[in-house]
């Protein structure tokens, strides 16, 4: 029992830790090909984390240990949530009835963390991120809570293990296949704006302005400012994850192969981002909201879809 | 009626001083209203220290009679401003007043324009320490007071590799109600260094007036003087000219709307337009060996000539990228959710523009005719310009729009004056300035109409030389247009002008 959970963490954080930052290389990848560019290695985002982490730190004197927890508290909290999700086939290492309460809200802390660190400094543009990100979240949760109050109806469970198990296969066949079509669509959006991706946001901006998630971090640097990118890429895999399980919840059994289609899953992901980047533009910023609460509608309508 | 005390005259014409009319102030007043109510607007307004005063010159285009007027006053330690009456003098008589200490009395926004000390030596208005240089951006920034409303200070330093200005906003959460830009950090002092000249070093300092408008600004300053020396430049000389406006025209444009696109986070016109760009100054460089222009245009005509291969290749090159270019800016523009970022943002009504005195792009894109190509042709290369560019909307979309369709213009006027290239020589030297006299010359650079004057002393050295950068009466609009907007949308807003900062502080 000991050594198949030690076998499952061991696994499971080697995948997360080790592939996380792919994707993010995957997605600059593909939007330099449809830019006609050759663009940077796939393996640029390993390369950035490693020159960060060789920096030294600098702190404003104005702020205070929240500004430094912050980045803390981004890369520990993906981690802690990546234990409570199944990677595809391969279930999750820990599982109780209700965890995906606690994975919702363990995202909600980062944020409180983020956002404080971002007042901390004291500028006024990490406000008006601060500001941004909040309202936007708050928005984003209930299309969160929906989808996987629609699954945990599905699966007749309440922990995560359960609500992403074998049924999803048959589900898809039998008629709630329309429900998790709308919270797979509710989902990638949330995954969109969760890691701050166009339409949404725009990762690679100077434009302060117009930023949500980047301005907030503006005042970090060095090993800080590497765990908030690391911390990042791990928010993308986590979440990611949740979507590549529903769009191919197919399972071999052997772990090895769980493992493989699973990580094909978010590289195609990854793709998909990079091509949606590549052909559309930002929306506008009260734009944002407006879509939020329609995607907290369409999951609501696939909650209504299973109760029936 | 006081018509008769104007001078009307054809830009390109030299002037004797003792010819111009000093009208007493009143009169200087009401001549002045009087032509901007039939139609003129404000194209240059300066000052000229003399023993008895600061000598006030105004320059009035009317554009569609293709001249322009000239009225001339003089004041002492101070005047009831103009600006009440007519806005767009605005900042020129703000701009006199840090120069010369020149009180307008009643002007409602007085306050300094570039920060530096007076010209002359006299008192600063604003009683700033006259010993030291003045700290750009220090003033009393327009503030809304109240629950909720907060303030957002953008610059001088940005995240962006740009030049540096000072952007003040008031915002009520995330609706910007007033931003007051303040400039100057650039202030070099072009203009004082033209005094006395032409020095060796003058032309170069104009190529550096706005790096981006080389080719604009040494076009003007070499027409000034050429107008002062009565200098018959030869046909292929402004052929030449005109070849190297319209490259400048174009990469400049092309690369303001990769910008655009950068800034709503479109890729594939980004990406495309900042390469096409690099082409399009490599042409350029083909020309004079500058990807800038810079070299190529001096008083008395040009230091390079085309010869027969260099035409044909720059027309091969050409007929490649225009299609390419039309490719990638079509893209943008037939994308839905770009044209949700540009369409109705940042408009700037037809009447404000008006009033402002906008020129350029930013006037085209609110409906106004203002094309010195048009209005004001120099030399036979501008004379066969027939399509000048209007959108009416006066917004971001609109202002997009009129590059867009100037790049497709300035093609064709391209391909027409590489076929038709006059023959003949490109260079003769300048005779000396004529002395005690006044020209004026308008030059379209890409962004708007570039205004060069220039008064000769009694030994035929330039006295005073005042230039007006498009970017001078443009800024201000920029300002108006961000009111009510999303703060979010001030960067898109701000790429739709694309405003020279450099130009602007001289």
């Amino acid at each position: 029992m000991i050594g198949s959970l030690a076998l499952s963490l061991t696994i499971h954080l080697a995948l997360l830790l080790l592939f996380a930052p792919l994707l993010q290389g995957v997605i600059t990848k593909t939007k330099a090909l449809f830019a006609g560019r050759v663009g940077a290695p796939l393996l640029q985002p390993y390369y950035d984390l490693a020159r960060l982490m060789r920096k030294g730190f600098v702190f404003s004197r104005t702020t205070t240990w929240v500004f430094q927890a912050g980045p803390v508290v981004g890369l520990a909290v993906p981690l802690l949530a990546s234990l409570l999700i199944p990677f595809g086939g391969l279930a999750a290492p820990i599982s109780f009835e209700g965890d995906f309460i606690l994975f919702v809200y363990l995202f909600a802390l980062s944020r409180f963390f983020t956002a404080t660190a971002a007042l901390d400094t004291g500028s006024s543009f990490e406000g008006m991120g601060a500001a941004r990100e909040v309202t936007f979240s708050c928005l984003a949760e209930p299309t969160m809570l929906f989808t996987l109050l629609v699954l945990a109806r599905l699966s007749g469970g309440l922990s995560l293990n359960t609500l992403f198990g074998k049924h999803l296969l048959d589900a898809w066949h039998s008629e709630a296949g329309t429900s998790l079509g709308l919270i797979l669509v509710c989902l990638f959006v949330v995954l969109l704006v969760e890691n701050s991706r166009i339409p949404f946001d725009d990762p690679n901006t100077h434009l302060e302005l117009t930023m949500i998630h980047e301005v907030m971090v503006l005042d970090h640097s060095g090993p800080a400012f590497g765990m908030i990118l690391y911390g990042a890429s791990l928010k993308m895999m986590v979440l990611g994850a949740i979507v590549v399980r529903l769009a191919l919840p197919w399972q071999t059994g052997w772990w090895l192969s769980d493992a493989l289609l699973f990580m094909a899953g978010l590289i195609a992901m990854a793709v998909f981002i990079g091509v949606i980047e590549s052909i559309m533009a930002r929306l506008r910023l009260p734009r944002v909201p407006q879509m939020l609460i329609g995607t907290s509608l369409l999951s609501i309508f696939a909650l209504v879809l299973v109760l029936r | 009626m006081n018509r008769s005390k104007l001078i009307r005259f054809q830009h390109g014409a030299c002037i004797p001083l003792a010819e111009l009319p000093r009208l007493d102030f009143a009169t200087f007043r009401e001549s002045l209203l009087e032509e901007v109510a039939n139609h003129a607007r404000v194209a240059s307004f300066f000052g000229h220290p003399s023993d008895d005063g600061l000598e006030l010159y105004a320059i009035l285009a009317h554009d569609w009679q293709g001249d322009l007027a000239l009225l001339h006053t003089r004041v002492a330690d101070t005047y009831p401003s103009l600006t009440p009456d007519c806005a767009q003098l605005h900042l020129f008589e703000r701009e006199l007043a840090e120069q010369y200490g020149v009180r307008p009395e009643g002007h409602p926004w007085l306050k300094p324009v570039r920060f530096h000390n007076p010209w002359v030596d006299t008192d600063d208005i604003w009683g700033r320490n006259a010993k030291q240089h003045p700290i750009p951006g220090d003033m009393d920034f327009y503030r809304v007071e109240g629950e909720e409303v907060h303030e957002v200070a953008v610059g001088p330093i940005h995240a962006g590799v740009i030049e540096p200005g000072h952007f003040r906003f008031q915002c009520h959460g995330e609706q910007v109600m007033h931003l007051e830009i303040s400039l100057g950090f650039q202030h070099r002092g072009i203009e004082q260094m033209l005094i006395g000249g032409p020095h060796p070093t003058s032309i170069y300092q104009l190529e550096a007036a706005a790096g981006d408008t080389t080719i604009g600004h040494t076009t003007a300053y070499s027409q000034v003087l050429e107008s002062l020396a009565g200098h018959d430049t030869m046909p292929r000389a402004y052929a030449i000219r005109s070849i190297a406006l319209e490259l400048e025209r174009l990469a400049n444009h092309v690369g303001g709307i990769g910008g655009l696109t950068t800034d709503v986070g479109f890729l594939p016109t980004a990406s495309f337009c900042g390469r096409l760009r690099g082409d399009y100054l490599n042409l350029s460089a083909e020309l004079c060996g500058s990807r800038f222009g810079r070299g190529l245009i001096r008083p008395g005509g040009v230091q390079f000539d085309l010869d027969n291969a260099l035409v044909d290749k720059v027309k091969q090159r050409l007929a490649v990228l225009e299609p390419e270019t039309r490719g990638a800016i079509e893209l943008c523009f037939d994308n839905p959710s770009v044209l949700a970022r540009f369409e109705g943002i940042g408009v700037v009504s037809t009447d404000d523009a008006e009033e402002l005195g906008l020129v350029g792009v930013a006037a085209k894109a609110c409906g106004l005719v203002r094309d010195a190509r048009l209005h004001h042709p120099f030399g036979s290369g501008e004379t066969k310009f027939d399509t000048p560019v209007i959108e009416i909307d006066g917004d971001v979309c609109a202002r997009g729009n009129v590059r867009r369709r100037e790049i497709y213009a300035s093609h064709e006027l391209l391909r027409d004056t590489l076929t038709q290239l006059p023959a003949g020589g490109i260079y003769s030297p300048l005779e000396s300035l004529a002395p005690d006299s006044l020209a004026v010359s308008l030059c379209e650079g890409w962004r708007g109409e570039l205004i060069h004057t220039a008064i000769t002393d009694s030994n035929g050295r330039i006295s005073r030389y005042k230039i007006v950068d498009p970017s001078f009466h443009n800024w201000s609009a920029l300002a108006l247009s961000l009111r009510g907007e999303q703060i979010s949308d001030f960067p898109v807003c701000n790429k739709s002008f694309d405003l020279s900062y450099c130009g602007f502080d001289l």
